[in-house]
């Protein structure tokens, strides 16, 4: 293709492109226009949330494979050795064969990888991904990346899972998600040279100067500014962002920040670079677990619950089997396996007697970690707990940039 | 057909060019110059105001780029030189030896050299925690998420840049020329100075461009070794166009980026005296 003289590319790149409803819904097709689209990084138009008729439409046409190519986050499944015992139990109850890959490290590397594939209307490798609530699930969403799912084939999930994580608000009825595992963002800190931490205000104190950490994620710290001043990221207003973001640039201008982390604050927490941080509750248990003392704190003035959620990429080449694992998952005894390894938050709350049961039958060290899995409150949450949490704002695009406008310079100066 | 031949060969390369960077560009050009948002797609405007918009927005990050480049690239030539040079004439029948442990860290990833340098400089860790309990540095000094680590990181990291170049122009001084020089009566020093120095500018100008501008480029090392005072342009680039999604803003970086490094060589090049030093490095 020569860019000069081919005319689809000019008109992708000139015009913008109406799509209806039903062309977006028409899944597999795919136009040399679109190609051309995809190919400048320009993607389609939005559009409007699934009707009930697409639901049966997408998946009238649709069969079981086989075969299932899941992707996920690392350290997000149960394993042994080299081997996941809750999918080779899916495969002998079910049929389906499991290509599971840990191909996830970071929504926005992942997301922009997809992307283009999506935009494209080209397959992505997988029929089954996690993606965090954020701006990505939401732009995925709206674009109408996400197969709408079919709740009549998901019983399991109906019947177990929690009512918190049913009818989320940046995806409501779940109709193209439902969670993996879910996590809280609160403030985890190091006993040896922290006093006992309760308040968010803590990380603002200035005894802490430079071995404070927080979060790179504009979503994570705008809440934490909001939370330090009172305000509900729900109801929030711009006006409260710009408040919020006064408060977190006084406390980096006053050199209490020592980083702005993604992942690796853990490693910087563990070893010592800085004595308290914004952090995820599964991380700090296992660290917790693995023997370093180490605390963790939804603070007094509230924290932050994410979700992992699983979805089906349009491009899925079996969605099918996709769905069945969604809805598998859903099943107690499986819920339990899971949370036993990966340590946040389960959707399935009935998972905790199955632990405690568990924990009954295990001697020794196993016996105590399952106990302490059971009656953590990181990993089951009490309701005032729960009732403290509040989620990331959902924005839509001029939202976005203003928010992001305000936080950015923050966490990237 | 003799007189295709050139053309011949000149063919797989160009092609490969044309393809791989020539047209990635002419869309990066593209996008841009186009407005819009990730869910209503973009619009070709050719708002060449962007441009404007994106150096004032980041101008701090774009002078901390150049300078942690700059600094860089002069720690480098510090270092480098002299160990080419001992290789070049020194070195006797080992120089491949040696050539080869200048390049041995490039066997290992680039992420991991850099995260290992975390537990190495860690507050507490094998280099600060003894020399702390020593008292010989204060309990809170540290050397993660400074300005120095970062430039440290890029030093480290593209230090065989621009070792290798001032080797081959070194190693390709031929002896005889320092020899008539001392048979002219040349101090040591003075058959360095005019000699052996001016001969191997043209390295030192092709490890400067190896070196200076992937290093200005750069998002590694201050995203894993830098804190919040060290963002460079690379991470910003990143951050628009993985995040927020926003293409045009990351694509008239790249560009502005882009344009800046080769205003920079190009009066570095004149700067140096030599217009043809381009052509002379490449030889």
């Amino acid at each position: 293709m020569y860019p000069r003289t081919d005319t689809a590319f000019l008109r992708g790149m000139t015009q913008s492109r109406s799509v209806t409803r039903r062309d977006a819904l028409r899944l597999g097709g795919l136009s040399a226009a679109g190609l051309a689209l995809a190919a400048c990084g320009v993607e389609g138009k939005k559009v409007a949330p699934p009707a009930r008729d697409a639901v049966a439409e997408y998946w009238a046409s649709k069969k079981k494979t086989g075969t299932l190519r899941f992707a996920n986050w690392p350290l997000y499944i149960d394993k042994e050795g080299k081997k996941y015992p809750s999918l080779e139990m899916f495969t002998a109850d079910t049929g389906i064969k499991v290509t599971y890959q840990e191909a996830i490290q970071d929504v926005g590397t992942f997301f922009g990888k997809i992307q283009p594939l999506l935009a494209a209307g080209n397959d992505i490798g997988y029929d089954l991904m996690v993606l965090t609530n954020g701006f990505q699930l939401n732009r995925a969403i709206a674009l109408g990346y996400l197969v709408p799912l079919d709740h009549s084939k998901l019983p399991n999930f109906a019947a177990n899972a929690t009512s918190a994580v049913k009818d989320p608000t940046w995806d409501p009825d779940n109709a193209h998600t439902i969670p993996w595992t879910v996590g809280v963002t609160g403030i985890a800190y190091n006993p040896k040279y922290v006093d006992e931490v309760k308040s968010i205000a803590d990380l603002w104190n200035p005894k802490y100067k430079g071995k404070v950490g927080m979060m790179l994620d504009t979503q994570e710290v705008a809440n934490f500014g909001m939370f330090a001043l009172g305000i509900d990221p729900d109801a929030s207003t711009e006006a409260d962002w710009k408040k919020a973001g006064a408060k977190l640039t006084e406390q980096r201008d006053a050199g209490l920040v020592r980083k702005y982390y993604e992942n690796d604050y853990v490693d910087a927490l563990a070893r010592g670079d800085i004595w308290i941080t914004m952090a995820w509750s599964g991380d700090i248990f296992q660290q917790v677990a693995e023997g370093k003392d180490l605390r963790f704190v939804v603070p007094e003035e509230g924290g932050t619950i994410w979700t992992d959620n699983m979805c089906i990429p349009k491009t899925a080449q079996n969605p099918v089997d996709a769905l069945t694992l969604m809805d598998y998952v859903y099943q107690p005894k499986i819920a339990t396996m899971l949370v036993e390894y990966i340590n946040y938050i389960t959707p399935v709350s009935s998972a905790r007697e199955l632990v405690l049961a568990d924990a009954d039958k295990a001697t020794g060290e196993k016996k105590a970690s399952l106990k302490q899995i059971a009656e953590s409150p990181l990993i089951f949450p009490s309701e005032a707990d729960l009732a403290k949490l509040r989620s990331y704002k959902t924005l839509n695009p001029a939202q976005e940039k203003v928010f992001q406008d305000i936080f950015q310079p923050i966490t990237q100066g | 057909m003799k007189r295709l031949t050139p053309y011949l060969l000149i063919l797989p390369g160009g092609l490969w060019l044309v393809i791989f960077l020539v047209v990635p560009m002419v869309f990066m050009a593209s996008v841009s110059l186009q407005e819009g948002d990730s869910l209503n797609g973009f619009v070709q405007t050719f708002n060449v105001g962007i441009y404007g918009d994106v150096l004032s927005q980041y101008r701090t990050q774009f002078l901390r780029s150049a300078e942690y480049g700059l600094i860089g690239t002069l720690i480098s030539i510090a270092l480098a030189y002299p160990m080419a040079y001992w290789i070049a004439f020194k070195g006797g029948e080992r120089k491949s030896t040696y050539l080869l442990l200048v390049l041995l860290p490039f066997f290992v990833s680039f992420v991991l050299r850099t995260v290992s340098w975390k537990f190495l400089l860690a507050d507490d860790g094998m280099v600060l925690g003894p020399l702390k309990s020593a008292g010989l540095l204060p309990e809170d000094f540290h050397v993660l998420q400074t300005t120095a680590a970062v430039i440290g990181g890029l030093v480290y990291n593209y230090l065989p840049f621009m070792i290798l170049p001032i080797y081959v122009a070194l190693e390709r001084v031929d002896p005889r020329v320092i020899e008539a020089a001392q048979d002219l009566y040349a101090a040591r020093r003075q058959a360095f100075t005019r000699i052996v120095l001016p001969l191997s500018l043209p390295g030192v100008f092709a490890g400067v461009l190896m070196t200076f501008v992937p290093m200005t480029a750069d998002y590694v090392n201050a995203s894993i070794l830098g804190g919040p005072d060290n963002t460079m342009i690379g991470n910003i680039i990143q951050v628009e166009y993985l995040t927020n999604g926003d293409y045009p803003t990351a694509a008239a970086l790249s560009f502005a980026l882009m344009a800046a490094m080769l205003i920079g060589i190009f009066a570095y090049a004149r700067a140096l005296g030599t217009e043809n030093v381009l052509e002379a490095a490449a030889r």
